[in-house]
């Protein structure tokens, strides 16, 4: 059975860009040993020589024709984002300042 | 005008359509009515986030001048429709029941909904719904709860549990719900309604705000078979945006509804899922739902249909391929809620860099049940978990699908429970997420080979609506419609009535 501990909740909440609070680690950690308790009985499948599937139908690529067609408005798009300036989402600091 | 306005709230859509055409009701009475309840008894159900109320009532009058100025309307225009609120609908706020997208007005909207709106449905508002569409109570909507109109004390279903509410409640005719794992059966089945999951491709996504792509689907949630194929019609069909959408027609889903109605089944072979329900399978499913499913198959044999009882051993792993597989593709499709490009921004004060602003976000702007299947999805991915996790999961899920085709190859449809249990008190399993995921045992088959199911009232268990599931193979979604019409004209006679017109008046509805 695969264990997961609090700092592993640690870890995968930084992959995943998520800030998570001390009660949630604890939290967190107890059911997610607990999910992966009872989903690790896919294991049990005998699927050596079996494919995976992604998907329900076949996907293939799908391309429309290489032609300038409208797009959203920009002011229409950018009245939903957070903060926006000089008609672009604005972003916060990505450097320090000592970068 | 005839028809008091109490009626029009619990009047059948396919007879709804015809009171419109007939110009026995105006579309503004019809809209004005559904209104009025929902101001007067939403405030116990809960059902929607967002009600339109404006922009219904003038959608419902340029009906009503179109139709008195002889122009040629489709046969749907004036109905009354609500939409889950993870159809992206242009200007009108879209949450997809979460704080991340709280205020955010979308700036186009989705295929489904311009489909709706084309065939002249006037849309009510926006119904309540588990956090983008994880859950299976409509317990984790970061705004409010959803309840069961047969029990305000118990779930309506979910993720879809707002629109269920709203339809099972006379507050719309009939929604739009998504399946993702079950979320359009499971919360029909709970609540007395018919819930039908297209087969996967058939019904765009183009719009619809994104939990695991490869098993999300709209479709319909109704008071009756027909008006549920009614709507499928509209909503169904190739979408050039979609790159997942099935290049075939779709048509024949109401004809098969009616034939169906009939009632003559001879010549249809129905396999009994063992794996869901049968002898030795029997854990965690109560004996009244047992007993409701076992009644509707005596019924559709009575009708003709030849029964027999089929094997799918895998499927007794759908369960936990379908927690492995829908975190792993959640855990990528929410990344794009990152605070830069539309919703919530926390901590851009100057002192924190993108990094931490994004996570601050997404630390506050997603509820606990979200955050969990983000971090099992990273973990499943991560290296060294992916082959023993996520990979062997996606190959259940090819044995899955073999055992459909298998038994499709003896039978014409396959029947379970929809759900295991009855609609579970409010509060119950919302600590448990074991429990909780339990709730999507029978329906999680389907919705990993893509197949259509339909849940179509059973009847009453504790005084509380039984589902019972049929599902077919891909693109046979007529064969849903057709068999689940047969049962509910076979019950409906046989009681006399519907088994909705059994449902509770609300406390203090009028």
């Amino acid at each position: 059975m695969s264990t997961i501990s609090r700092d592993d909740v640690a870890h995968l909440a930084r992959l995943s860009r998520l800030a998570v609070t001390d009660e949630e680690l604890d939290r967190f950690a107890g059911q997610l040993e607990q999910v992966l308790a009872a989903v690790a009985r896919v294991g049990e499948a005998a699927v050596a020589d079996v494919p995976p599937m992604s998907h329900a139908v076949p996907l293939t690529n799908v391309l429309r024709p290489d032609v300038v067609t409208p797009s959203l408005p920009r002011d229409a798009v950018l009245a939903g984002a957070p903060a926006a300036e000089d008609d672009r989402f604005r972003v916060p600091r990505i450097l320090q300042e000592e970068e | 005008m005839t028809t008091p306005s109490t009626e029009l709230t619990t009047v059948d859509v396919a007879e709804l359509s015809r009171l419109l055409a007939a110009g026995e009701v105006s579309a503004v009475e019809v809209t004005r009515a559904h209104l009025d309840r929902i101001a007067a008894e939403d405030d116990q159900l809960g059902a929607y986030l967002h009600v339109e109320h404006d922009s219904a009532l003038a959608a419902a009058t340029a009906v009503d001048e179109a139709r008195s100025s002889g122009a040629a309307l489709g046969p749907l225009a004036g109905v009354p429709v609500a939409l889950k609120d993870l159809v992206v609908t242009e200007g009108v706020p879209t949450t997809s029941g979460s704080k991340i997208l709280q205020g955010w007005r979308p700036p186009y909207s989705a295929t489904i909904a311009t489909r709706l709106a084309d065939a002249g449905t006037v849309m009510l508002g926006k119904t309540n719904m588990d956090e983008f569409a994880m859950g299976s109570s409509t317990e984790n909507s970061a705004y409010q709860v959803s309840r069961n109109p047969w029990d305000l004390s118990r779930i309506p279903g979910g993720s879809s549990g707002g629109s269920s509410a709203a339809v099972a409640g006379h507050l719309a005719p009939w929604a739009i719900g998504t399946d993702t794992g079950g979320s359009i059966r499971q919360p029909a089945a709970v609540t007395g309604l018919v819930g039908h999951k297209p087969t996967y491709g058939s019904v765009s996504r183009y719009g619809l705000i994104a939990f695991s792509s490869s098993l999300d689907q709209a479709g319909p949630m109704a008071r009756t078979v027909l008006d549920a194929a009614l709507m499928h019609e509209v909503i169904g069909g190739h979408d050039p945006r979609d790159s997942t959408s099935i290049e075939q027609p779709l048509t024949g889903l109401a004809a098969a509804a009616r034939a169906g109605a009939a009632g003559d089944l001879r010549g249809v072979r129905v396999g009994v899922v063992r794996e869901l329900g049968g002898d030795g399978h029997t854990d965690g499913y109560d004996p009244g739902v047992l007993a409701r499913t076992r009644e509707a198959v005596e019924v559709l044999a009575g009708l003709g249909a030849e029964v027999v009882e089929v094997s799918c051993p895998s499927f007794d792993l759908a369960l936990p391929a379908y927690y492995l597989i829908a975190p792993s593709e959640a855990s990528s499709n929410l990344a794009r809620y990152e605070g830069v490009r539309f919703g919530l921004r926390v901590g851009d004060d100057g002192d924190h860099d993108l990094d931490e602003v994004m996570a601050l976000t997404r630390e506050q702007g997603f509820g606990p049940e979200v955050k969990r299947r983000i971090i099992l999805g990273t973990y499943a991915l991560s290296s060294g978990y992916y082959e023993a996790y996520y990979g062997q999961a996606q190959k259940v899920r090819t044995l899955i699908t073999r055992e459909f085709t298998a038994a499709f190859a003896d039978v014409d449809v396959l029947v379970s429970p929809t759900m295991p249990t009855v609609a579970f008190p409010l509060g119950a399993r919302v600590d448990d997420p074991i429990a909780m995921y339990a709730a999507d045992l029978c329906t999680l088959p389907a919705s990993l080979a893509g197949l259509p199911a339909i849940s179509v009232p059973s009847g009453l268990s504790e005084g509380l609506p039984v589902g019972l599931q049929i599902m077919a193979p891909a693109l046979a979604d007529d064969r849903c419609y057709r068999v689940a019409a047969a049962l509910e004209a076979a019950q409906d006679a046989t009681r006399g009535h519907r088994l909705l017109d059994e449902l509770p008046a609300l406390a203090g509805a009028s």
